[in-house]
């Protein structure tokens, strides 16, 4: 993934330093919604970006999506950018248009009937500041992209660690706004790779901040006469703490390139993605730890803003299939290679095609 | 806040690369059926074949990536890349050329005379000669500008004396000649990395004396040489008379990055999986996620670093960061199998994989030692950070 030179990239960083700051991600979380920072969002078309210019985007590539969304994961943004573009993926799946309003997915089993979608579904990120929900239905052989206004749900507010809304959402007799089927083969574990994949790479660029957050402090905080960054112990654990950083990132670039290069979530892609999910275990098991101990107390208040970006890993893993749910997945995979298969389904991701 | 510290670069292998891979799995898997070895763990530190060195000489896979005109394959670092790693993979035997065919060659003809590189590199590139790494010392450790080997300058060249350690792989048949780290001006303690220059010694000169030390699984793969009155003619300098810092930390940049940091326990991965097929239990399948998780992005990583490498880029602290985090995952990888594995090949000492096993475990402590303690890699990190 690049990031540099690249238009969209800068304008949402700009407007996510300007905007994404440390008392509009508190006030968040106390219940105030961002209305300038969405707005700005909206204004530059960010909402859009991984919808076809045909079903009403703006026709950036899905790299450019996922280096937008690293940024995001980086700046603890506290609205549904993800969430929104991760509908608008899954209603463009079906050829259907996407209007960039706030929207989220509920990922989960439902039912439709006579156009009616039933069902609930657990920790719907920022369903209860969505206009739209968009969830996929799977009945009878038919598998059919729905999108419903959220007001018409039931909608029960709760939240992950971070304090993002994570919320339970009943369907009852819905009535379904717009409704399309998918390409052959996309059915619900597609959903939730591609939800696991978003987690990942925003998890990855909030890594990222945390890592810096740590270079920073250790070389301003002074204890016994210096910068404690000065003492070996806390360059190794920095250093260690670089390692998961930088292969979280490539791990995670790993996966949303597996999905850039298919027309969908193919096996291949399926795969880097629970690689990455695995991988993000130890990153922020192992970051997240190494960066509370650098920041010492001072970075166990809520007035520091390394809890924004911290919290947020301890919730992301968990997300759309926790870590070890993932490993688990890709273990059986791997299983199913057998011994003599497992060096060349590794090797194959890089050899030409 | 979003800053890109790290690159890791997607590497697509050209179609000569894939191609080449299927050869040398060809050629791999029956050189296995047909006994022309037994795979082994940290095969390229410890699986010593000059016959096997020899057949890859034969096909072509020695100094793949050294210019035609100094008797080299000219090929890309990424087929180098494809060679090396579906060896260490297999677990086969490469010790033997590994340091000559990685290190010793660039540098020899890099830095070499016209005479002595046409007489050394035509013979790696066959599979017919060998080298050793002369750079550590009993009492320097990671400290490596305390080096007090010492060469004197006499008539038509240099007189060494003194004693090199852990020179991997320099009592080996074929193994002709030590690149060696001398002191050749008296030691400035202001100045440590200066007066020091590289050397090509011919092993088969009198005076020196290689004497094997076992490790601790009581094999020997590595030596004490000593070097007593040793005779070294002036065209066996390596570049510049005080010029030999520079050069060895160039040849340590070339040795971080490379698969054989992550791959060196892969062999018993790959034997364990034919029994853990039939016992597919959820922490079997936890286990086997995770590491090959950790493989996949570690190779990610190196591979991204290769591909840096051919740009002619040199991305220090993304190798450094490789090596520290790959090194530590060839010792989990076993821990990992062991929680796995039933008792009795955990306890047996017959058959392929109770031998890997315990090759493996008693190779490994060397793992984060080789080519950089992972301490040291950490404060190199922590400088290229800016902490340090």
């Amino acid at each position: 993934m690049t990031d540099s030179d690249n238009i969209i990239f800068d304008t949402a960083s700009r407007i996510f330093d300007d905007l994404s700051t440390a008392e509009v991600i508190n006030e968040a979380e106390a219940g105030t919604w961002p209305e300038a920072l969405w707005q700005a969002i909206s204004e530059s078309g960010l909402n859009l970006t991984w919808v076809p210019e045909e079903n009403g985007g703006i026709g950036a590539t899905l790299l450019d999506g996922f280096a937008v969304l690293k940024a995001a994961g980086g700046a603890a943004l506290p609205v549904p950018l993800a969430e929104t573009l991760f509908a608008g993926w899954l209603l463009a799946q079906a050829g259907l248009q996407v209007n960039g309003e706030t929207a989220t997915v509920a990922s989960g089993e439902l039912t439709l009937a006579d156009g009616k979608l039933n069902g609930s579904v657990q920790g719907v990120p920022y369903a209860r500041n969505a206009k739209q929900i968009v969830a996929l239905v799977e009945t009878a052989g038919k598998v059919q992209v729905v999108q419903v206004a959220a007001e018409q749900c039931d909608i029960a507010e709760q939240t992950n660690l971070a304090g993002e809304p994570a919320d339970t959402v009943s369907f009852n007799a819905v009535a379904v706004e717009q409704t399309g089927e998918p390409g052959e083969g996309f059915n619900g574990e597609n959903v939730e790779a591609m939800g696991a994949l978003i987690r990942c790479v925003q998890a990855a660029g909030a890594l990222s901040t945390a890592l810096e957050l740590t270079i920073e402090y250790s070389m301003e905080r002074v204890q016994f006469g210096r910068a404690i960054g000065k003492f070996q112990a806390i360059q190794h654990s920095i250093a260690a703490f670089a390692g998961d950083v930088a292969a979280m990132n490539a791990a995670a670039d790993a996966a949303a390139e597996a999905v850039a290069r298919a027309p969908s979530i193919d096996h291949e892609a399926w795969i880097e993605i629970a690689t990455a999910k695995t991988r993000l275990e130890e990153a922020v098991n192992n970051g997240a730890a190494i960066a509370h101990q650098v920041h010492g107390a001072m970075g166990f208040t809520y007035e520091h803003s390394l809890h924004h970006v911290t919290r947020r890993l301890w919730s992301w893993r968990d997300e759309f299939g926790s870590d070890v749910v993932w490993a688990r997945r890709l273990g059986e995979e791997v299983l199913s290679w057998g011994a003599d298969e497992l060096w060349p389904r590794i090797t194959t991701v890089t050899d030409a095609r | 806040m979003s800053v890109t510290r790290f690159r890791f670069p997607f590497v697509e292998m050209p179609a000569e690369a894939t191609q080449l891979r299927q050869e040398v799995r060809e050629f791999l898997t029956e050189e296995r059926a047909n006994g022309g070895y037994t795979p082994m763990a940290d095969c390229w530190a410890g699986g010593l074949s000059a016959e096997f060195s020899y057949k890859l000489g034969q096909r072509g896979w020695l100094g793949m990536t050294w210019d035609k005109k100094y008797g080299g394959h000219g090929r890309s670092f990424l087929e180098r890349y494809v060679v090396t790693e579906e060896m260490l993979a297999a677990g086969a035997p490469v010790m033997a050329h590994w340091i000559a065919d990685r290190q010793s060659g660039p540098q020899i003809i890099k830095n070499a005379t016209p005479e002595v590189r046409d007489a050394i590199i035509p013979r790696i590139v066959a599979g017919e000669c060998f080298c050793a790494i002369g750079m550590s010392e009993p009492g320097t450790g990671s400290d490596l500008a305390s080096v007090s080997t010492r060469a004197e300058k006499v008539e038509g060249g240099w007189k060494v004396n003194g004693t090199k350690l852990w020179s991997t792989g320099a009592h080996g048949p074929g193994c002709d000649y030590m690149i060696t780290l001398l002191r050749t001006s008296p030691l400035d303690t202001s100045a440590r990395h200066k007066g020091l220059s590289q050397f090509i010694i011919d092993l088969n000169t009198p005076g020196v004396d290689v004497r094997g030390i076992a490790d601790i699984g009581g094999q020997v793969h590595f030596n004490e040489t000593n070097f007593e009155d040793v005779f070294v003619p002036d065209s066996h300098v390596l570049g510049e008379v005080g010029g030999g810092w520079n050069m060895v930390v160039g040849e340590l940049a070339l040795e971080r990055s490379g698969p054989e940091r992550f791959l060196s326990t892969f062999i018993v991965l790959q034997e364990a999986m034919r029994l853990l097929v039939n016992n597919p239990t959820d922490q079997t399948k936890e286990v086997l996620g995770q590491v090959v998780a950790k493989i996949k992005t570690l190779r990610r990583m190196s591979l991204g670093i290769a591909g840096l490498l051919q740009e002619g880029s040199s991305p220090e602290m993304e190798a450094a960061l490789v090596k520290d985090m790959s090194t530590n995952f060839e010792r989990e990888l076993l821990e990992k199998l062991r929680r796995i594995l039933p008792q009795n090949v955990l306890y047996s000492s017959a058959g392929l994989l109770p031998t890997l096993l315990r090759e493996g475990v008693l190779r490994v402590p060397s793992s984060t030692l080789r080519g950089g303690t992972n301490e040291v890699l950490k404060g190199m990190i922590a400088r290229q950070l800016g902490i340090r």
